[in-house]
């Protein structure tokens, strides 16, 4: 078959223990806290009607929230109760990556367990409870030799539920920090690697299978009391904790130095090139792709990750939030100095600038005589345009509808890498792009001119976190990385990622381009 | 043998009820499900209570062993009121048959059988041996019967197993909800003289509840007559039968007149 014939199959297949045992190991980490609240929860609540009712209440409420906002909100959660905690007690904990992906899926897995609890309970037949008090029983004897036991089968099957809900929402913990088998799915589709996404919807899929239905084989046991049943279903269940345990204590490496990389396809290819220089110089390394462009900058901060590339105008609006715009080299000079004070090293510029600008087709604008930012007012009100999902609320939006005063029909938000070709198509008039990005070439498209200069500087710069302050190590190994990329190798680059290339074959030619080999077709 | 007989302490009634009330349904519109209901049961009397639906006999069986509380009088057990006994040890010495058995169907019918002295702490071996005399007791097999779930026993081997429960904790005194009502004639009739002999084997002080007037006329020593929670009539059944109440002799009546009834037919039609 051709199509599997594709190395992406194999480098997908490459990352598979590690994806899927860090996947597994959250998921089973939330599913048995989640039990642990929730069992006791709902034993101690079942006679007292109110309380009950808020806490069904209060388990739906949860559910509603989509998975995905719940465990981003669980990171801001953590990180003030991180300092709290090291104010109060004198010790922090890492706020980013496991424990509030686990925390949040544990939330999440609440509800299913804690309605089958209360229901299984008050469905056990008042005979047996008169029975079970007649024959001497307390009313805890009663509960576990009697009431738990017959409640079982449907408690199981909350339990299901629940495991259900928190394997398939774990693929949404890759945002905040925690690998997952949505690593896949986050890279596929920043990358437009199909086989990525496919694959890891599909072994996402294949786990959600095997443990249901390793689940449902002991809950019929428990319903059929079926001996043979539970004890298969339980074995199964014991062989693939085991199975997920296993990477972890067979692979627990002292420092590995974790090199972040925001959710799009020119931070998963200055992701790799980074791991694979560090590991080039001897230092393990290890990429932690697709977080959010908020949590980023913290996780740095808190040391969660060691170093990742940012861009000159985001931190100086978003992180510093700043409104006047310097002329470039001051505005670096003021950031390594803010930086500093946060312990925050700005270990130098790779080189090219990857700013916001406005794009539109090439035609269109010539057709309309619009060259820059300013000629675009008079045609506003007429037009739709499209950004990323943070464009609109970002403060450089503002600055530019403030200082040219645009009006536009509607804003939408949309996939980055679809943004292009609905520009191209006629879908939207006008895009919030890139200007690192090579589809802008492919597509004709032209990114407009900022006469006024609304749009700060965006130029790629390379940070390290408190803890690698004074790495020396580290330093030499990125050094050669530092102002050697230029816009136009960075623009061929994404556009490769953009195409069928992985991030990883991409980090490899573009390696090659800068110190100046003969890049490999 | 385990069961031999015991002598009461006391010269006490086994179970004394005097004017005992219990309602029901709120305070606005309370049900008297038991009524100053006065009666003493005899050290090992067999005591059947009959009466309509509703009519309180569970209520009153149930506030001996502290199932349901009374709003007001005082029931004692064995001389002691039951409001100063604590309730797990009260119902621990008293057997307690359920119509339908009650039987717990995740546990196998030795496991049923033997839970009041594993709650008691018994030793295992020795609780085993006293399943299997139990079991011999009530006619049941221990090898065929004992590993089984009780719902793949028959209606009269469940209610069997529901006896030999009751029997467990070496009781003095057993209560009993319409224990042979939802069997079949014949195992009715087998089971009800089986427990008779039981009784008077074990020297047991035993409350029935019954439907059955004929069950209660052929096995029980006395016989109390409930109607809308107040104890309407109490004696031998010869005593009830005679009674002036017209609810009594048309309630104890009833065996009479089918019998009259059926030999009439038997007569008419030539069936022998």
């Amino acid at each position: 078959m051709s199509a599997f014939s594709d190395p992406r199959w194999s480098e997908a297949l490459s990352h598979l223990p590690d994806y899927l045992g860090s996947h597994g190991r959250v998921s089973l980490a939330a599913l048995a806290l989640g039990l642990l609240i929730s069992l006791p929860l709902s034993i101690l609540t079942r006679h007292h009607p109110w309380l009950r009712g808020g806490l069904l209440g209060l388990a739906s409420i949860v559910q509603t929230v989509p998975g995905l906002a719940l465990l981003a909100l669980f990171y801001p959660l953590l990180l003030v109760l991180a300092s709290l905690s090291l104010r109060w007690f004198g010790f922090s904990f890492s706020a980013f990556g496991f424990l509030p992906a686990m925390l949040a899926l544990a939330l999440y897995s609440m509800l299913p367990v804690l309605r089958n609890t209360l229901t299984g309970l008050a469905n056990v037949d008042g005979d047996l409870l008169q029975a079970a008090q007649a024959v001497g029983m307390t009313p805890r004897q009663s509960l576990f030799s009697v009431e738990l036991p017959l409640a079982m089968p449907v408690i199981m099957a909350g339990i299901r539920t629940a495991a259900v809900w928190v394997i398939g929402t774990a693929t949404l913990s890759t945002p905040i920090g925690q690998t997952s088998l949505g690593n896949y799915i986050f890279a596929g589709l920043q990358t437009q690697n199909w086989v990525f996404v496919l694959f890891g919807c599909g072994a996402a899929a294949a786990l959600t299978i095997i443990v249901d239905q390793l689940l449902a084989l002991i809950e019929t046991g428990l319903r059929r009391r079926s001996r043979l049943r539970i004890t298969l279903g339980g074995v199964g269940v014991a062989l693939l904790v085991a199975a997920t345990l296993w990477p972890t204590l067979a692979m627990r490496q002292a420092t590995s130095y974790s090199v972040g990389a925001k959710t799009f396809a020119e931070q998963y290819v200055l992701s790799a090139l980074i791991t694979d220089r560090l590991r080039e110089h001897g230092l393990s390394a290890k990429a932690r792709e697709g977080l959010g462009s908020n949590l980023i900058f913290s996780a740095l901060a808190s040391g969660d990750i060691d170093l990742y590339v940012d861009y000159s105008g985001t931190l100086w609006a978003n992180q510093f939030h700043h409104t006047n715009i310097p002329p470039r080299d001051k505005m670096l000079e003021q950031l390594k100095v803010e930086l500093a004070q946060q312990h925050i090293t700005l270990a130098g510029e790779l080189g090219f600038e990857n700013a916001y600008a406005l794009v539109m087709p090439r035609r269109r604008a010539e057709a309309l005589g619009i060259h820059s930012i300013a000629d675009l007012a008079a045609h506003s009100n007429t037009m739709s345009i499209a950004g990323d999902y943070e464009f609109f609320s970002r403060p450089e939006w503002a600055a530019i509808r403030s200082s040219y005063g645009l009006q536009f029909r509607a804003e939408r938000q949309m996939q980055p890498d679809f943004m292009y070709a609905a520009a191209a198509s006629g879908e939207v008039d006008v895009i919030a792009g890139y200007t690192s990005d090579g589809l802008i070439a492919k597509y004709d498209l032209v990114a407009l001119d900022d006469p006024r200069q609304a749009i700060p500087p965006y130029d790629a710069v390379l940070l390290l976190s408190p803890k690698r302050e004074n790495d020396a190590a580290l330093r030499d190994a990125i050094a050669p990385l530092l102002g050697k990329i230029d816009i136009a190798v960075m623009r061929e680059a994404n556009l490769r990622a953009a195409g069928s290339a992985s991030p990883t074959d991409v980090a490899r030619w573009l390696s090659e381009r800068i110190s100046g080999q003969a890049p490999k077709k | 043998m385990v069961h031999e007989l015991r002598k009461v302490g006391t010269s006490d009634p086994p179970i004394s009820f005097t004017h005992v009330s219990r309602s029901f349904g709120g305070d606005l519109r309370p049900v008297r499900a038991v009524d100053d209901v006065s009666l003493d049961v005899a050290s090992g009397e067999f005591l059947a209570i009959v009466g309509a639906s509703g009519s309180g006999k569970t209520t009153l069986l149930r506030l001996v062993n502290r199932l349901i509380e009374a709003d007001s009088g005082t029931v004692t057990v064995e001389g002691e009121d039951v409001r100063q006994v604590d309730p797990i040890r009260l119902r621990r010495r008293i057997g307690y048959v359920f119509q339908n058995g009650g039987l717990f169907p995740h546990m196998s019918v030795a496991a049923n059988i033997g839970i009041t002295p594993r709650l008691e702490g018994a030793a295992e071996r020795e609780i085993t041996a006293q399943v299997n005399e139990l079991m011999a007791l009530v006619r049941l097999d221990p090898v065929e019967h004992g590993g089984r779930l009780p719902q793949e026993l028959s209606g009269g081997q469940r209610q069997r197993v529901g006896v030999a429960r009751a029997l467990a904790a070496r009781p003095r005194i057993v209560l009993m909800d319409e224990p042979f009502g939802a069997l079949d004639p014949l195992t009715r009739d087998a089971l009800g003289d089986d427990y008779r002999a039981l009784h008077r084997k074990l020297g047991l002080t035993t409350v029935m509840i019954t439907h059955d007037m004929t069950e209660a006329i052929l096995l029980a020593d006395r016989i109390a007559v409930m109607r809308d929670g107040r104890l309407v009539a109490l004696g031998t059944p010869g005593e009830v039968s005679a009674t002036s109440d017209a609810y009594v002799s048309e309630l104890l009546g009833t065996p009479r007149r089918q019998a009259e009834r059926l030999s009439a037919l038997f007569a008419a039609t030539g069936i022998a």
